[in-house]
Protein backbone atom coordinates (compact mmCIF):
# COMPACT_ATOMS: atom_id res chain seq x y z
CA UNK A 1 0.00 0.00 0.00
CA UNK A 2 1.09 3.56 -0.72
CA UNK A 3 1.58 5.66 2.44
CA UNK A 4 1.06 9.40 2.54
CA UNK A 5 3.86 11.61 3.88
CA UNK A 6 1.90 12.13 7.11
CA UNK A 7 1.27 8.40 7.57
CA UNK A 8 4.92 7.64 6.91
CA UNK A 9 6.08 10.19 9.46
CA UNK A 10 3.59 8.99 12.06
CA UNK A 11 4.75 5.37 11.70
CA UNK A 12 8.36 6.47 12.23
CA UNK A 13 7.53 8.82 15.11
CA UNK A 14 5.51 6.13 16.91
CA UNK A 15 8.38 3.66 16.63
CA UNK A 16 10.94 6.23 17.79
CA UNK A 17 8.81 6.93 20.87
CA UNK A 18 9.39 3.31 22.00
CA UNK A 19 13.12 3.97 22.33
CA UNK A 20 12.98 6.17 25.41
CA UNK A 21 13.31 5.17 29.05
CA UNK A 22 11.80 7.10 31.93
CA UNK A 23 14.10 9.94 32.92
CA UNK A 24 16.22 9.90 29.76
CA UNK A 25 17.87 13.18 28.77
CA UNK A 26 17.08 13.46 25.08
CA UNK A 27 17.93 15.71 22.19
CA UNK A 28 15.68 15.68 19.14
CA UNK A 29 16.34 17.05 15.68
CA UNK A 30 13.90 19.53 14.19
CA UNK A 31 11.00 18.00 12.24
CA UNK A 32 10.30 14.28 12.30
CA UNK A 33 12.37 13.40 15.43
CA UNK A 34 10.47 16.01 17.48
CA UNK A 35 7.14 14.39 16.49
CA UNK A 36 8.04 11.30 18.54
CA UNK A 37 7.19 13.19 21.75
CA UNK A 38 3.48 12.99 20.83
CA UNK A 39 3.58 9.20 21.04
CA UNK A 40 5.53 8.71 24.28
CA UNK A 41 4.14 5.75 26.25
CA UNK A 42 2.37 6.58 29.52
CA UNK A 43 4.70 6.59 32.52
CA UNK A 44 7.64 7.54 30.33
CA UNK A 45 8.81 11.07 31.01
CA UNK A 46 11.87 12.40 29.26
CA UNK A 47 13.93 15.56 29.72
CA UNK A 48 14.45 17.32 26.40
CA UNK A 49 17.57 19.37 25.90
CA UNK A 50 17.62 22.00 23.16
CA UNK A 51 21.00 23.18 21.86
CA UNK A 52 20.10 26.86 22.07
CA UNK A 53 20.10 26.57 25.84
CA UNK A 54 17.00 24.92 27.27
CA UNK A 55 17.04 21.82 29.50
CA UNK A 56 13.49 20.66 30.09
CA UNK A 57 11.66 21.79 26.95
CA UNK A 58 7.89 21.70 27.51
CA UNK A 59 5.09 22.29 25.07
CA UNK A 60 4.80 24.69 22.14
CA UNK A 61 3.54 28.17 22.91
CA UNK A 62 1.33 30.01 20.49
CA UNK A 63 2.60 33.32 19.21
CA UNK A 64 0.20 35.71 20.89
CA UNK A 65 0.67 34.71 24.49
CA UNK A 66 4.14 33.32 24.54
CA UNK A 67 7.21 34.49 26.37
CA UNK A 68 9.33 35.35 23.33
CA UNK A 69 12.54 34.76 25.27
CA UNK A 70 12.08 30.99 25.49
CA UNK A 71 12.47 29.13 22.22
CA UNK A 72 13.66 25.78 20.93
CA UNK A 73 16.49 25.36 18.44
CA UNK A 74 14.03 25.90 15.59
CA UNK A 75 13.19 29.33 16.98
CA UNK A 76 9.67 28.30 18.02
CA UNK A 77 8.26 29.41 21.37
CA UNK A 78 8.20 26.71 24.03
CA UNK A 79 7.57 26.40 27.76
CA UNK A 80 10.04 25.23 30.37
CA UNK A 81 9.04 22.17 32.38
CA UNK A 82 9.28 22.12 36.17
CA UNK A 83 12.85 21.36 37.20
CA UNK A 84 14.25 22.71 33.95
CA UNK A 85 16.80 25.45 33.46
CA UNK A 86 18.49 27.63 30.88
CA UNK A 87 22.04 27.33 29.59
CA UNK A 88 24.40 29.47 27.57
CA UNK A 89 25.87 27.94 24.41
CA UNK A 90 29.04 26.79 26.17
CA UNK A 91 27.11 24.95 28.88
CA UNK A 92 24.67 23.53 26.35
CA UNK A 93 27.41 22.01 24.21
CA UNK A 94 29.44 20.86 27.20
CA UNK A 95 26.37 18.85 28.16
CA UNK A 96 26.25 17.25 24.72
CA UNK A 97 29.94 16.73 24.14
CA UNK A 98 30.57 15.57 27.67
CA UNK A 99 28.35 12.50 27.33
CA UNK A 100 25.41 13.72 29.40
CA UNK A 101 22.73 13.13 26.75
CA UNK A 102 21.24 9.62 26.84
CA UNK A 103 19.59 9.50 23.43
CA UNK A 104 19.81 11.72 20.38
CA UNK A 105 17.38 11.34 17.49
CA UNK A 106 18.22 13.07 14.24
CA UNK A 107 17.12 12.99 10.63
CA UNK A 108 19.57 12.17 7.86
CA UNK A 109 20.23 12.65 4.18
CA UNK A 110 22.26 9.42 4.15
CA UNK A 111 23.39 6.78 6.65
CA UNK A 112 25.75 3.95 5.83
CA UNK A 113 26.57 0.44 6.98
CA UNK A 114 29.55 1.70 9.00
CA UNK A 115 27.35 4.00 11.06
CA UNK A 116 28.46 7.14 9.24
CA UNK A 117 25.94 9.95 9.01
CA UNK A 118 25.49 12.74 6.46
CA UNK A 119 22.87 15.36 7.27
CA UNK A 120 24.21 18.87 6.76
CA UNK A 121 25.30 19.46 3.18
CA UNK A 122 24.55 18.60 -0.44
CA UNK A 123 27.49 20.28 -2.18
CA UNK A 124 26.41 22.94 -4.66
CA UNK A 125 22.73 22.43 -3.91
CA UNK A 126 21.85 22.73 -0.26
CA UNK A 127 24.20 23.76 2.52
CA UNK A 128 22.25 24.80 5.61
CA UNK A 129 25.25 24.10 7.84
CA UNK A 130 25.88 21.58 10.58
CA UNK A 131 24.58 23.77 13.40
CA UNK A 132 24.99 21.70 16.54
CA UNK A 133 24.67 18.30 14.85
CA UNK A 134 28.37 17.42 14.80
CA UNK A 135 28.83 18.20 18.51
CA UNK A 136 25.66 16.35 19.40
CA UNK A 137 26.44 13.09 17.62
CA UNK A 138 29.97 12.89 19.00
CA UNK A 139 28.91 13.11 22.63
CA UNK A 140 25.58 11.32 22.85
CA UNK A 141 25.40 7.89 24.50
CA UNK A 142 23.06 6.59 21.81
CA UNK A 143 22.36 7.95 18.33
CA UNK A 144 19.18 7.02 16.52
CA UNK A 145 18.46 8.14 12.98
CA UNK A 146 14.77 8.62 12.22
CA UNK A 147 14.05 9.14 8.55
CA UNK A 148 11.99 8.10 5.58
CA UNK A 149 13.52 5.00 4.04
CA UNK A 150 14.05 6.60 0.64
CA UNK A 151 14.10 10.10 -0.86
CA UNK A 152 11.96 10.26 -4.02
CA UNK A 153 12.50 6.52 -4.37
CA UNK A 154 16.29 6.70 -3.98
CA UNK A 155 17.82 4.73 -1.09
CA UNK A 156 19.19 6.73 1.86
CA UNK A 157 20.72 3.71 3.60
CA UNK A 158 23.93 3.06 1.69
CA UNK A 159 27.02 0.88 1.82
CA UNK A 160 29.03 4.12 2.03
CA UNK A 161 27.81 7.71 2.32
CA UNK A 162 28.56 9.91 -0.69
CA UNK A 163 27.68 13.27 0.91
CA UNK A 164 29.94 15.18 3.36
CA UNK A 165 29.80 13.43 6.72
CA UNK A 166 28.43 14.78 9.99
CA UNK A 167 30.17 12.09 12.01
CA UNK A 168 32.09 8.85 11.56
CA UNK A 169 30.95 5.51 13.08
CA UNK A 170 28.43 7.06 15.48
CA UNK A 171 24.98 5.79 14.47
CA UNK A 172 23.56 3.02 16.67
CA UNK A 173 20.11 2.52 15.13
CA UNK A 174 18.11 3.53 12.04
CA UNK A 175 14.31 3.74 12.21
CA UNK A 176 12.28 4.14 9.00
CA UNK A 177 8.68 3.41 8.00
CA UNK A 178 9.88 0.10 6.58
CA UNK A 179 12.44 -1.20 9.06
CA UNK A 180 14.64 -0.91 12.12
CA UNK A 181 18.34 -1.50 11.56
CA UNK A 182 21.14 -1.61 14.10
CA UNK A 183 24.72 -0.85 13.20
CA UNK A 184 26.98 -3.62 14.48
CA UNK A 185 30.76 -3.83 14.18
CA UNK A 186 30.34 -6.01 11.08
CA UNK A 187 27.71 -3.80 9.43
CA UNK A 188 23.95 -3.41 9.18
CA UNK A 189 21.61 -5.73 11.02
CA UNK A 190 17.90 -5.80 10.19
CA UNK A 191 16.06 -6.01 13.53
CA UNK A 192 12.44 -5.26 12.63
CA UNK A 193 10.29 -5.32 9.51
CA UNK A 194 7.40 -2.87 9.62
CA UNK A 195 3.91 -4.22 8.99
CA UNK A 196 3.84 -1.78 6.08
CA UNK A 197 6.81 -3.45 4.42
CA UNK A 198 8.37 -6.79 3.55
CA UNK A 199 11.86 -8.22 3.30
CA UNK A 200 11.67 -7.93 -0.50
CA UNK A 201 10.62 -4.29 -0.26
CA UNK A 202 13.45 -3.55 2.20
CA UNK A 203 16.04 -5.28 0.02
CA UNK A 204 14.84 -3.31 -3.01
CA UNK A 205 15.01 0.05 -1.22
CA UNK A 206 18.22 -0.37 0.78
CA UNK A 207 21.55 0.11 -1.01
CA UNK A 208 23.62 -1.73 1.57
CA UNK A 209 24.25 -5.33 2.59
CA UNK A 210 22.67 -6.42 5.84
CA UNK A 211 22.21 -9.54 7.88
CA UNK A 212 18.89 -10.41 9.46
CA UNK A 213 18.43 -10.89 13.16
CA UNK A 214 14.80 -10.08 13.84
CA UNK A 215 13.67 -9.08 17.31
CA UNK A 216 10.07 -9.96 16.59
CA UNK B 1 32.86 52.62 33.67
CA UNK B 2 30.17 51.79 31.14
CA UNK B 3 28.80 54.63 29.05
CA UNK B 4 25.18 54.97 27.94
CA UNK B 5 24.85 55.77 24.25
CA UNK B 6 22.27 55.64 21.48
CA UNK B 7 22.37 53.06 18.71
CA UNK B 8 23.21 55.86 16.26
CA UNK B 9 26.23 56.85 18.38
CA UNK B 10 27.37 53.22 18.49
CA UNK B 11 27.68 53.17 14.73
CA UNK B 12 30.48 55.77 14.89
CA UNK B 13 32.78 53.05 16.32
CA UNK B 14 32.45 50.90 13.21
CA UNK B 15 34.83 50.86 10.25
CA UNK B 16 34.83 48.97 6.98
CA UNK B 17 36.32 45.51 7.16
CA UNK B 18 36.09 45.04 10.91
CA UNK B 19 35.38 41.70 12.57
CA UNK B 20 32.05 41.75 14.40
CA UNK B 21 30.66 39.31 16.92
CA UNK B 22 26.88 39.50 17.17
CA UNK B 23 24.99 37.54 19.82
CA UNK B 24 21.71 35.67 19.43
CA UNK B 25 20.26 32.35 18.29
CA UNK B 26 17.94 32.98 15.33
CA UNK B 27 15.67 35.71 16.75
CA UNK B 28 16.08 34.78 20.39
CA UNK B 29 18.31 37.15 22.34
CA UNK B 30 19.39 38.91 19.17
CA UNK B 31 20.41 42.59 19.28
CA UNK B 32 18.75 44.63 16.57
CA UNK B 33 19.08 48.36 17.35
CA UNK B 34 22.72 48.81 16.25
CA UNK B 35 22.08 46.68 13.18
CA UNK B 36 19.20 48.92 12.14
CA UNK B 37 21.52 51.95 12.39
CA UNK B 38 24.31 50.17 10.49
CA UNK B 39 21.88 49.58 7.65
CA UNK B 40 21.57 53.37 7.22
CA UNK B 41 25.31 53.73 6.59
CA UNK B 42 27.68 52.84 3.72
CA UNK B 43 29.80 50.70 6.06
CA UNK B 44 30.57 47.26 4.62
CA UNK B 45 32.98 44.32 4.19
CA UNK B 46 32.53 43.11 7.76
CA UNK B 47 33.49 39.68 8.94
CA UNK B 48 30.63 38.33 11.02
CA UNK B 49 31.08 35.83 13.84
CA UNK B 50 27.71 34.59 15.08
CA UNK B 51 25.75 31.43 15.75
CA UNK B 52 23.76 31.79 12.52
CA UNK B 53 22.85 34.33 9.85
CA UNK B 54 19.30 34.73 11.17
CA UNK B 55 16.37 35.11 8.84
CA UNK B 56 16.19 37.37 5.81
CA UNK B 57 14.25 40.18 7.50
CA UNK B 58 15.59 40.08 11.05
CA UNK B 59 18.72 41.17 12.94
CA UNK B 60 21.96 39.64 11.54
CA UNK B 61 20.10 38.44 8.48
CA UNK B 62 19.47 42.03 7.42
CA UNK B 63 23.21 42.74 7.31
CA UNK B 64 23.64 39.76 4.98
CA UNK B 65 20.80 40.90 2.73
CA UNK B 66 22.22 44.43 2.59
CA UNK B 67 25.52 43.03 1.30
CA UNK B 68 27.48 44.30 4.29
CA UNK B 69 29.03 40.97 5.24
CA UNK B 70 32.04 39.78 3.27
CA UNK B 71 32.66 36.66 5.30
CA UNK B 72 30.73 34.88 8.01
CA UNK B 73 31.97 32.33 10.54
CA UNK B 74 28.75 30.67 11.69
CA UNK B 75 27.28 27.24 12.40
CA UNK B 76 24.10 27.53 10.33
CA UNK B 77 22.81 29.52 7.35
CA UNK B 78 19.78 27.45 6.35
CA UNK B 79 17.16 29.77 7.88
CA UNK B 80 18.25 32.69 5.71
CA UNK B 81 17.65 31.91 2.02
CA UNK B 82 19.56 35.05 1.07
CA UNK B 83 22.75 33.77 2.73
CA UNK B 84 22.35 30.47 0.91
CA UNK B 85 21.83 32.26 -2.42
CA UNK B 86 24.84 34.58 -1.99
CA UNK B 87 26.95 31.62 -0.89
CA UNK B 88 25.93 29.48 -3.88
CA UNK B 89 26.72 32.42 -6.19
CA UNK B 90 30.12 32.90 -4.58
CA UNK B 91 29.24 36.41 -3.35
CA UNK B 92 29.87 35.76 0.32
CA UNK B 93 32.48 33.62 2.04
CA UNK B 94 30.94 31.25 4.58
CA UNK B 95 33.05 29.34 7.07
CA UNK B 96 30.69 26.80 8.65
CA UNK B 97 31.78 25.58 12.07
CA UNK B 98 30.22 23.08 14.49
CA UNK B 99 28.23 25.18 16.94
CA UNK B 100 29.86 23.93 20.12
CA UNK B 101 33.33 24.37 18.63
CA UNK B 102 32.42 27.90 17.55
CA UNK B 103 31.30 28.70 21.09
CA UNK B 104 34.55 27.32 22.51
CA UNK B 105 36.61 29.32 20.00
CA UNK B 106 34.89 32.51 21.13
CA UNK B 107 35.49 31.55 24.74
CA UNK B 108 39.17 30.83 24.02
CA UNK B 109 39.46 34.28 22.44
CA UNK B 110 38.23 35.95 25.58
CA UNK B 111 39.85 33.62 28.09
CA UNK B 112 43.48 33.89 27.07
CA UNK B 113 43.63 30.34 25.72
CA UNK B 114 45.64 29.23 22.71
CA UNK B 115 42.72 27.12 21.58
CA UNK B 116 40.74 24.09 22.68
CA UNK B 117 40.86 20.38 21.75
CA UNK B 118 37.63 18.72 20.64
CA UNK B 119 36.75 15.36 19.07
CA UNK B 120 33.94 17.08 17.15
CA UNK B 121 34.44 17.15 13.39
CA UNK B 122 37.13 14.46 13.16
CA UNK B 123 36.71 12.70 9.82
CA UNK B 124 34.52 15.47 8.37
CA UNK B 125 34.97 18.66 6.35
CA UNK B 126 35.04 20.57 9.66
CA UNK B 127 38.53 19.15 10.19
CA UNK B 128 39.93 20.72 7.00
CA UNK B 129 42.93 22.96 7.63
CA UNK B 130 42.91 22.16 11.34
CA UNK B 131 45.65 20.45 13.30
CA UNK B 132 44.94 17.05 14.80
CA UNK B 133 46.48 16.48 18.21
CA UNK B 134 46.53 13.09 19.91
CA UNK B 135 45.96 12.89 23.65
CA UNK B 136 46.11 9.47 25.34
CA UNK B 137 45.58 7.75 22.01
CA UNK B 138 42.52 9.74 21.01
CA UNK B 139 42.43 12.31 18.20
CA UNK B 140 41.24 15.86 18.76
CA UNK B 141 40.98 18.93 16.55
CA UNK B 142 42.79 22.05 17.65
CA UNK B 143 40.22 24.85 17.48
CA UNK B 144 41.90 28.24 17.57
CA UNK B 145 40.66 31.37 19.39
CA UNK B 146 38.44 33.98 17.76
CA UNK B 147 38.61 37.70 18.49
CA UNK B 148 36.53 40.63 17.27
CA UNK B 149 36.95 44.35 16.93
CA UNK B 150 33.41 44.91 18.15
CA UNK B 151 30.86 42.66 19.87
CA UNK B 152 27.20 43.61 19.85
CA UNK B 153 25.16 41.63 22.35
CA UNK B 154 21.67 41.49 23.76
CA UNK B 155 20.78 41.49 27.46
CA UNK B 156 17.41 41.37 29.16
CA UNK B 157 18.54 43.49 32.12
CA UNK B 158 21.53 45.76 32.73
CA UNK B 159 22.54 48.09 35.54
CA UNK B 160 24.64 51.25 35.40
CA UNK B 161 27.75 49.21 36.13
CA UNK B 162 27.27 47.40 32.82
CA UNK B 163 26.39 44.10 34.48
CA UNK B 164 24.11 41.95 32.33
CA UNK B 165 21.37 39.48 33.24
CA UNK B 166 19.36 37.23 30.96
CA UNK B 167 15.88 35.75 30.84
CA UNK B 168 14.94 32.44 29.22
CA UNK B 169 17.06 31.08 26.40
CA UNK B 170 18.57 34.47 25.50
CA UNK B 171 22.01 33.77 26.96
CA UNK B 172 23.30 31.73 24.00
CA UNK B 173 26.40 33.49 22.59
CA UNK B 174 25.63 36.80 24.34
CA UNK B 175 27.47 35.79 27.48
CA UNK B 176 30.51 34.42 25.61
CA UNK B 177 31.29 37.27 23.27
CA UNK B 178 31.97 40.26 25.54
CA UNK B 179 35.39 39.04 26.79
CA UNK B 180 36.48 38.27 23.19
CA UNK B 181 36.05 41.73 21.63
CA UNK B 182 37.92 45.04 21.89
CA UNK B 183 34.75 47.13 22.04
CA UNK B 184 31.55 45.73 23.55
CA UNK B 185 28.13 47.25 22.98
CA UNK B 186 25.21 45.73 24.89
CA UNK B 187 21.58 46.38 24.03
CA UNK B 188 19.56 45.86 27.21
CA UNK B 189 15.78 45.67 27.18
CA UNK B 190 15.58 47.00 30.71
CA UNK B 191 17.97 49.28 32.56
CA UNK B 192 17.83 48.89 36.31
CA UNK B 193 18.49 51.90 38.54
CA UNK B 194 19.51 49.56 41.33
CA UNK B 195 22.54 47.27 40.94
CA UNK B 196 21.49 43.84 39.64
CA UNK B 197 21.53 40.98 42.11
CA UNK B 198 25.18 39.83 42.07
CA UNK B 199 24.01 36.20 42.26
CA UNK B 200 22.29 36.54 38.89
CA UNK B 201 24.85 38.45 36.84
CA UNK B 202 25.90 36.46 33.76
CA UNK B 203 28.22 39.07 32.23
CA UNK B 204 30.29 41.23 34.59
CA UNK B 205 30.14 44.92 33.74
CA UNK B 206 33.89 45.22 33.27
CA UNK B 207 33.50 43.54 29.87
CA UNK B 208 30.88 46.01 28.67
CA UNK B 209 31.97 49.39 27.29
CA UNK B 210 28.69 50.81 26.06
CA UNK B 211 25.05 50.25 26.97
CA UNK B 212 22.05 51.00 24.83
CA UNK B 213 18.71 51.32 26.59
CA UNK B 214 16.25 49.15 24.71
CA UNK B 215 13.49 51.13 26.39
CA UNK B 216 11.25 48.29 27.51
CA UNK B 217 11.24 49.56 31.10
CA UNK B 218 9.89 46.46 32.75
CA UNK B 219 7.53 45.26 30.02
CA UNK B 220 8.64 42.03 28.38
Amino acid sequence: MELSKEQTQEIIARRVAQEFHDGDVVTLGIGLPTKAVKYLPQNINIIIQSENGVLGVGRYQDDTTRDCHITNAGGLGVTLNAGGCFLDSLASFSMMRGGHIDITVLGALQVDAAGNLANWCIPGKYTPGMGGAMDLVVGTKRLIIAMEHTAKGAPKILQKCTLPLTAVHKVNRIITEKAVFDIASDGLVLKEISSYSSIEDIRASTAADFRIELLR
Amino acid sequence: MVKFISAAEAVTFFQNGQTLMIGGFLNCGSPELVINELLKTDLKDFMLIANDTGEANTNRGKLICAGKIKKAIVSHIGTNPETVRLYNEGKIEIDLQPQGSLAERVRAGGAGLGGILTPVGIGTKAAENKRIIEVDGKEYLLETPLHADIAVVYATYADRYGNLEFHGSTRNFNVLMPPAADIVVAEAEHISDEPLNPDNIAVPGIYVDYLIDGGRNGTL
